[in-house]
């Protein structure tokens, strides 16, 4: 038996978790929390990394995890309500059972960036998977420079995760800057781009590390300003999304250029994407 | 109020001289004034034929359009960014927007005619001004194409 056809039943077929809660976190997203429901411990997750997520009789969705990847006993998932299949997951009632493949895909390189400063830069629903790399660099906040985090979303009623987000602005070293593409009368924050941000930052790009999620638009513009501040393409990292089915690099419904999103991805230096992020037939 | 002296260090630290002479910051500084807005303050309306242009020291400033009756803001400036960029070019047909300032604001202000006569004397520092100007425009002209994308709609980006 080859060591493929060893490993494919265990990674294709889902383990039933039960849903323990669902948080509105805005008219359309909604963060759930899945805990076992025999008692083992979900798979440990690397920040970045995703999972397959089984509604039973609809269907199955790639979701980055949003959680914090020391909470053991359960997995967290932020998941914007677009179509059937992502409809049905929010609106599962607790006690319901999702069956979840994973956590699969590579990470965001925190490891390697120990003593450097993290940029991260989300727009919209983006922000969930760069949430455990902030819970991440919060925990051991020795361990690395400045922490600034450059967050757009459509409007006000759009950001996600609000409360954590003034939260983490008190922490030493740690600067979040929020910004909205259109704001109401009671909005006193910014207005604009998330591009725009950079002007407001200092960067010492020979020690920063960018990661960067958000629209695939978003983040060939953010990308640009991080080179031209003097960021190098090795030290900025994209979160890629397409459409993953298998996870594992088999199926080929992910693929990008040379690279299976599921499998060589979600998380890729710059450097590796350049030649394919701008080719409009992909 | 800052003295004459202290007005071009003042100036000097803006980010909009970077690349300015320091002949051409001097005499930049001698057609500026200081201001100050209180929060919630109008600095100008919509349609308003303001002649000023300002270069914001600190505060935030919205810039808002009044649309089927609500008011949305579309932008704000903050400190080390320019206010009233068209005051400059003159016969604009009024101000496109109407700039509230947010929080207490401090501002350098040059009145526009004043800047287009200098220009007029004095190529080099027409030049100098009317790039950094062109760059300052491009910039915002970007940040509005992106934004009128609606990149986090859940449809996708608009096609424009």
């Amino acid at each position: 038996m080859s060591a493929a056809s060893e490993t494919l039943p265990s990674v294709m077929v889902p383990v039933a978790m039960r849903l323990a809660r669902v948080e509105k976190e805005t008219h359309d997203t909604f963060t759930l929390t899945l805990e076992s429901a025999d008692g083992e411990r979900p798979a440990r997750f690397a920040p970045g990394q995703f999972s397959m997520l089984y509604v039973f009789g609809v269907g199955e969705l790639p979701i980055s995890i949003s959680g914090n990847p020391e909470e053991r006993d359960r997995l967290i998932y932020t998941v914007r309500s677009v179509g059937k299949a992502t409809h049905a997951l929010v609106t599962r009632a607790p006690g319901e059972a999702i069956g979840v493949r994973g956590p699969f895909g590579t990470s965001w390189p925190l490891a390697d960036s120990r003593g450097r400063d993290i940029v991260i830069v989300a727009g919209g629903i983006g922000l969930a998977p760069l949430r455990p790399a902030i819970y991440h660099v919060l925990r051991h906040r020795g361990d690395y420079g400045r922490l600034l985090v450059l967050y757009g979303a459509r409007s006000p009623q759009d950001l996600l995760f609000r409360k954590q987000l003034t939260a983490w602005n008190y922490v030493p070293d740690t600067q979040i800057l929020i910004t909205v593409d259109y704001g109401g009368l009671s909005w006193r924050g910014n207005v604009g781009v998330v591009t725009t941000l950079f002007r407001h930052i200092r960067l010492e790009p020979e020690r920063t590390t960018a990661l960067v999620c958000g629209p695939e638009i978003m983040m060939r513009y953010v990308v640009r300003e991080l080179l031209v501040r003097g960021v190098s393409a090795e030290d900025i990292y994209l979160s890629m999304e397409r459409n993953m089915k298998c996870a594992v690099g088999f199926c080929g419904h992910c693929q990008l250029g040379p690279y299976f999103v599921c499998k060589d991805g979600p998380v890729f230096p710059y450097s590796r994407l350049k030649a394919w992020m701008d080719r409009y037939e992909l | 109020m800052i003295k004459s002296k202290n007005l071009v260090e003042t100036l000097r630290e803006h980010a909009f001289v970077a690349g300015f002479q320091p002949a051409q910051i001097d005499r930049l500084a001698a057609m500026a004034h200081e201001v100050h807005f209180d929060r919630d303050q109008i600095i100008f309306r919509e349609g308003d034929e303001s002649s000023f242009f300002y270069l914001i020291l600190s505060g935030k400033v919205a810039l808002e359009v009044t649309a089927l009756g609500k008011v949305l803001r579309v932008q704000t400036l903050r400190e080390g960014e320019e206010l009233g960029w068209s005051s400059v070019l003159g016969g604009s047909g009024g101000k496109h927007f109407q700039a509230r300032a947010l929080t207490a604001v401090r501002a350098l202000a040059f009145d526009g005619a004043r800047l287009r006569e200098a220009c007029e004397q004095d190529y080099a520092f027409g030049y100098t001004l009317m790039r950094r100007l062109l760059q300052v425009v491009a910039s915002r002209l970007q940040a509005f194409r992106l934004q009128l994308l609606d990149m986090y709609s859940p449809e996708g980006p608009k096609s424009v």
